[in-house]
């Protein structure tokens, strides 16, 4: 048991570093503010990496990728550092949108989308959640008619990061209502500059706008932009979802040192806060959390290192850190007293994080599955319980009831 | 990365679960739990036989010479078959104590012993209800040892007690015979009879040193945080045990016209437990890291791996008879053994509050060391 680099493994991080130090922008942060204003600084990043074959690299080399495995793609996140924040825009074309046009798309799609979603030039976005299909994905009301070679679609999409600045869609639409909701979807690719595609921001719980609302109206999309055939929507998107649970996970820090900081400022009726029995029990039961999901990070990456394919890791880090980081904040803002209510950066302890942390955790627990689905998902496919009963399984999509929220 | 049990150790498990599944299942477990005897003395014998004891014990004292993670990989196994054997104190306490702290010549004479299983060893630290401190310690005076100790584990099977006294140079450890002189052995009633539990009073009793005067409480400490790991293996190996039985029940317990675990109220229940075990286990592993190699870093390993494993192995424990309904309260179903033995492993040296203790003490200490360094760095 060590925490070694094989020999493979320690090459291939020299190779790394090496391309890194002759490559890398010495200067990008003087030139980057958000990936909105300064999309160009983000493309020119990809577009250099692309170019030398580390974007997309665990994809095969037909597409000028490296066929890479998945812990070299572990090796070179770890090496690139903090410059990986200009590829937040590409998220969705790498992490989801790529791999499901390689396992579903035709030669010609996979000829026309995926070299400029591979080097950055197109910017992709996920237009599967609507305001009444969340967790019920497939119960989604989107509606797409065909006409021709062409399709009309018309509805409305929401959560929909990136759509702002987005060239291109995967989109999942209803086709047919006369059949059982997951039979009667169809998947395509939206160009997200067509006639009636309007794009508007979404302010959330916390204030900010990090996702937008997508509204369709007679939206045309050509047949050729189809993924797969009419009616097997529900196996594309589970194959971008399955995608999309492995690239979610170890997004978020633990903030474990800075509970710890925290509690080594904070002065109590009875001294110092990190000399409290209670916050020290506190503290000690997130400590244990994050430290399994630290080392749980290693076990991971040695199960890769061996050759073997990852399990539910990456819900298990949602799940715990989703909630974690809730409580954690709420737990810091009560030891700051009556000033914990206070955000104003230049007061609040370590720059008002926690306070940050307490509204957006809201949303954490929410997207790229609720904490909900994600026990259902550990429950089904891991432990093998046997599935709740659907009581919309077998009904035609339309005659499925509908609530009033 | 090679953050994981190799294909050896790997091995060692399969052949201890297959042997522990035959050896020990839950019937016999009860028969201990149930009848007069102290600990299964024909398990314990098998145990001696395969190698177990002296698993991370050199070849030269009796030992088969593996070292930490085999013994890791034991406790975990053992854990799961709530082996009613004094092996964690014969093993994790009794002979990691004297390894630590004993002369070549006291290793040379009881390590085989204790090795061979022949000899038991158990450790007298605790003097009643609360953790133990300065002022209570049993006392040395003209070379004789006198006060009480109690709970002791395991004390009903031990030839040999590693006992923690007071003496004018501090706390010290000394062995002690149980059969000796002035030394009065009482059962005690406890919540898992399948483990002994002891009083043991002491009237002027002959005692042999460990260590040096004065070292005892270090030593202790010492022996707890290596103790602690594997402690924790075992409380891992109970976790995962009821998780299976509770994930088993929910499969085939019908109601409602459909097995139970198809309820989200109970699939939420078993991913939760899934949850924690996944992460006591990356802390436990973490834990047999820092054991293995001696690291600095094992002091907060410890305390983390036992802090996590005491806490997942109580949710699982609780909710698995949680899911079991009335059937698992009854006398005739197994889960009441593993809450019993849960609590046993959790209170045995020292509770999650002591542990949570030493875990904030020693990231302080970290984190002292740390901006030290920093203020050097800067000054330099």
């Amino acid at each position: 048991m060590d925490f070694e680099d094989t020999p493979e493994e320690a090459r291939f991080r020299k190779e790394v570093r090496e391309w890194l130090r002759q490559n890398k922008p010495q200067d990008w942060r003087s030139r980057f503010n958000d990936y909105v204003q300064d999309i160009e600084v983000c493309k020119a990043w990809q577009k250099k990496k692309a170019d030398a074959g580390w974007s997309c690299m665990m994809w095969p080399k037909e597409f000028g990728c490296r066929g890479a495995t998945p812990l070299e793609q572990i090796i070179w996140n770890q090496e690139e550092g903090d410059i990986a924040e200009l590829s937040t825009p590409f998220i969705i074309g790498h992490g989801m949108a790529g791999q499901t046009i390689i396992t579903h798309g035709t030669e010609s799609q996979k000829k026309r989308f995926l070299p400029p979603l591979i080097s950055g030039e197109e910017v992709w976005c996920q237009l599967f959640s609507e305001p009444s299909a969340g967790s019920d994905l497939a119960g989604l009301r989107t509606k797409a008619v065909r006409d021709g070679d062409e399709w009309v679609v018309t509805g409305q999409k929401i959560w929909t990061s990136l759509a702002h600045i987005a060239d291109f869609g995967i989109l999942v639409t209803r086709t047919d209502t006369s059949v059982p909701k997951h039979r009667g979807l169809t998947y395509f690719i939206l160009d997200m500059k067509s006639p009636g595609v309007e794009v508007r921001p979404i302010k959330q719980a916390s204030g900010a706008s990090d996702f937008n609302e997508v509204f369709l109206t007679d939206v045309r999309i050509p047949d050729s932009n189809r993924l797969d055939e009419v009616g097997r929507g529900w196996q594309v998107a589970m194959t971008t979802l399955m995608n999309e649970r492995l690239s979610v996970g170890a997004a978020f820090p633990t903030n474990v040192e800075d509970i710890l900081d925290l509690a080594n400022q904070v002065h109590l009726e009875t001294g110092l806060a990190v000399d409290d029995a209670a916050v020290r029990s506190d503290i000690a039961d997130w400590y244990v959390k994050a430290s399994g999901l630290k080392y749980g990070g290693f076990r991971t990456l040695s199960a890769l290192s061996r050759g073997q394919a990852p399990g539910p890791e990456a819900s298990i880090t949602k799940l715990v850190l989703g909630t974690g980081r809730q409580d954690l904040a709420n737990f810091a803002m009560d030891l700051m007293d009556q000033a914990g209510i206070v955000s104003d950066g230049d007061l609040a302890p370590l720059g008002g994080d926690f306070q940050k942390i307490f509204m957006r955790s809201i949303g954490n627990r929410l997207e790229g599955g609720t904490d909900e689905i994600l026990r259902n998902i550990i429950a089904e496919r891991v432990l093998g319980l046997p599935q709740d009963i659907r009581v919309d399984k077998d009904v035609a999509f339309s005659e499925i009831p509908t609530g009033t929220a | 990365m090679n953050f994981e049990f190799s294909e050896d150790q790997q091995m060692l498990r399969d052949m201890a679960r297959k042997f522990l599944s035959e050896q020990c299942p839950m019937p016999r477990v009860r028969q201990v739990f149930e009848g007069e005897q102290h600990h299964d003395a024909e398990l314990w014998n098998a145990i001696a036989e395969m190698g177990w004891l002296g698993t991370a014990v050199e070849e030269r004292f009796g030992g088969v010479g593996m070292g930490y993670l085999e013994l890791c990989v034991i406790a975990e196994e053992m854990g799961r078959h709530m082996a009613p054997v004094p092996f964690s104190s014969s093993v994790y306490l009794a002979i990691e104590g004297i390894k630590s702290a004993g002369s070549d010549e006291q290793k040379s004479r009881l390590l085989p012993q204790l090795t061979s299983g022949e000899v038991i060893g158990a450790l007298a630290v605790s003097e009643g209800v609360g953790p133990v401190d300065a002022s209570d310690v049993l006392s040395l005076k003209d070379g004789k040892l006198s006060g009480t100790k109690w709970p002791v584990l395991d004390g009903e099977s031990a030839d040999i007690l590693l006992v923690l006294a007071r003496e004018d140079a501090g706390q010290s450890l000394f062995i002690v015979e149980t059969k000796s002189d002035g030394l009065t052995k009482s059962s005690l009633a406890s919540l898992d009879p399948s483990r002994s539990q002891s009083r043991f009073d002491f009237d002027n009793v002959s005692a042999e040193r460990l260590g040096a005067p004065g070292a005892g409480s270090h030593l202790i400490e010492r022996l707890y945080d290596r103790a602690a790991v594997l402690f924790a293996f075992e409380q891992l190996g109970s976790a995962q045990v009821t998780l299976e039985i509770g994930v088993e029940h929910a499969k085939n317990r019908y109601a409602f016209g459909r097995p139970i675990g198809s309820f989200q109220a109970i699939k939420n229940k078993l991913a939760d437990m899934f949850v924690l075990t996944e992460l006591a286990r990356s802390n436990c592993y973490y834990g047999a890291w820092a054991l293995s190699n001696d690291a600095p870093e094992l002091g907060v390993a410890a305390a983390n791996a036992r802090v996590s494993a005491t806490q997942t192995a109580y949710q699982c424990v609780k909710e698995s008879l949680q899911i079991h309904g009335g059937m698992g309260f009854t006398w005739e179903a197994n889960c009441h053994l593993y809450y019993r033995r849960a609590k046993l492993l959790s209170l045995a040296i020292g509770g999650e509050r002591v542990w949570k203790n030493k875990l904030i003490d020693r990231l302080q200490v970290e984190r002292n060391s740390t901006s030290k360094d920093e203020s050097d760095r800067a000054a330099a």
